[in-house]
């Protein structure tokens, strides 16, 4: 005989794995996902009376993995990274890190409801000078992913969880095979000694840009050749960095011949009536009527 | 080159050709070409005026387009409904062709021609 129902004992399961946020200045308001190593919770800061996002360990509370991450972010002051606020422990012993609550949704899920490809275009580029920007500090993020991405209602970009991120001047764990399948380099997904390299993350993000392509129609060819590129098998052959990436994107984006491919007469002619479309279009109706007033000015 | 420069320029010198193209209409056309020409070059210099005046303020191709359309239509319609000697007028041959010049004019002032620089804020 059961003395509770199932929905009971579901309830108590959950109420368990809650953080204990007593003695400290956060309120729980909600549960916003869960990931491999813990739980990011929305909570009111009591003090500042804002909503702040705070992620919870659920592994031992000796690993140090969070904080190492927090300071990783700490050094990252850019728009496109979501900035710490604190860290610290919980009196069960669980570490914890809050961080700003970001509005909007995960790019895999915009992706999937709306955005056309310069839109789509634009986020990818948004994504690669973020990207830079830890490269230039000697963050590699090494997890970049559509999981990993959040997208504001103003198509504003964020980058989240560092924290497999490798930096430069604590270069520890080289050997670490850290990453998402299907977005991860060849040599990263090898694992080994090699130290991470920023192409890692080129390779990512070539990967992202194709899983975004995959949702709408057939993309033209020197879209598919910029994917190519960025994740090309040989690291040498890929972008040398985000930046190059973006830049070629900006290149397909504004009608110009992209790095990534090769363009034949033909090609260049189509891409040419493509970009300057409207101006043909003018020309030709103009010319059109010029000869049909002819035509019918001289019967 | 800023815009409405560019616009003057590009709207006189598809005016010109416009009024020129005027002298394969035949004889009778052919003894006016000349005001004609000037004529033509004159109204697509004010419609490149104008809609280079227009893409300093507003940035939008379509608008632009339109705009240059609208203006082509009205300055053409002006000069056609003044007839020739013998008062015969040519709606279709003036109005037509130059409201196409026009947004022809107006998608170039849009496109091209330096915009003017955003001043900052006195602090």
């Amino acid at each position: 005989m059961s003395l509770v129902g199932d929905g009971v004992l579901e309830h108590l399961r959950g109420t368990a794995g809650l953080p204990d946020l007593a003695g400290t200045r956060y309120e729980l308001r909600g549960t916003l996902g869960r990931g491999g190593m813990g739980t990011v919770y929305a909570v009111l800061d009591r003090q500042l009376e804002r909503e702040v996002a705070m992620k919870v360990l659920d592994c031992e509370p000796s690993d140090d993995r969070l904080v190492e991450e927090a300071r990783v972010v700490a050094r990252l002051e850019h728009p496109g990274i979501v900035p710490v606020h604190d860290v610290g422990r919980l009196s069960d012993g669980r570490l914890f890190c809050t961080m700003k609550l970001v509005r909007g949704e995960r790019l895999d899920r915009w992706a999937a409801g709306r955005g056309g490809l310069p839109e789509r275009l634009a986020v990818i580029q948004r994504l690669c000078e973020t990207v830079a920007f830890a490269h230039a500090h000697g963050v590699i993020h090494r997890d970049l992913k559509p999981a990993n991405v959040m997208v504001g209602p103003f198509g504003e970009v964020q980058v989240m969880d560092w924290g497999v991120a490798w930096r430069r001047d604590a270069p520890g764990e080289t050997g670490l095979v850290a990453g998402t399948a299907g977005f991860m380099a060849p040599e990263q997904a090898a694992g080994g000694a090699a130290e991470p390299d920023e192409r890692w993350d080129v390779y990512a993000l070539g990967a992202i840009l194709r899983h975004l392509l995959a949702a709408g129609a057939r993309p033209p060819r020197a879209l598919l050749a910029i994917v190519v590129r960025a994740c090309a098998e040989a690291p040498a052959e890929r972008y040398a960095g985000p930046l190059e990436l973006a830049a070629d994107l900006g290149r397909f984006l504004a009608g110009e011949r992209v790095s990534a491919a090769s363009e034949s007469p033909l090609d260049r002619v189509r891409r040419l009536a493509l970009k300057y479309r409207a101006a043909l279009l003018l020309l030709l109706a103009y010319v059109a009527v010029r000869v049909l007033l002819l035509v019918v000015g001289g019967t | 080159m800023n815009k409405p420069i560019l616009g003057v320029l590009v709207g006189a010198l598809l005016g010109l050709i416009d009024g020129a193209s005027a002298w394969f209409y035949g004889p009778e056309i052919q003894a006016q070409i000349v005001g004609i020409v000037i004529g033509s070059t004159f109204k697509g210099l004010i419609t490149g005026m104008l809609a280079g005046m227009l893409a300093r303020k507003v940035q939008s191709l379509p608008i632009g387009i339109a705009f240059g359309l609208l203006v082509g239509l009205a300055l053409s319609w002006a000069v056609a409904s003044m007839g020739d000697e013998s008062g015969k007028h040519y709606y279709w041959e003036i109005m037509l062709p130059g409201s196409l010049l026009g947004a022809i004019v107006g998608f170039a002032t849009q496109r091209y021609g330096r915009a003017p620089e955003v001043q900052e804020a006195p602090r």
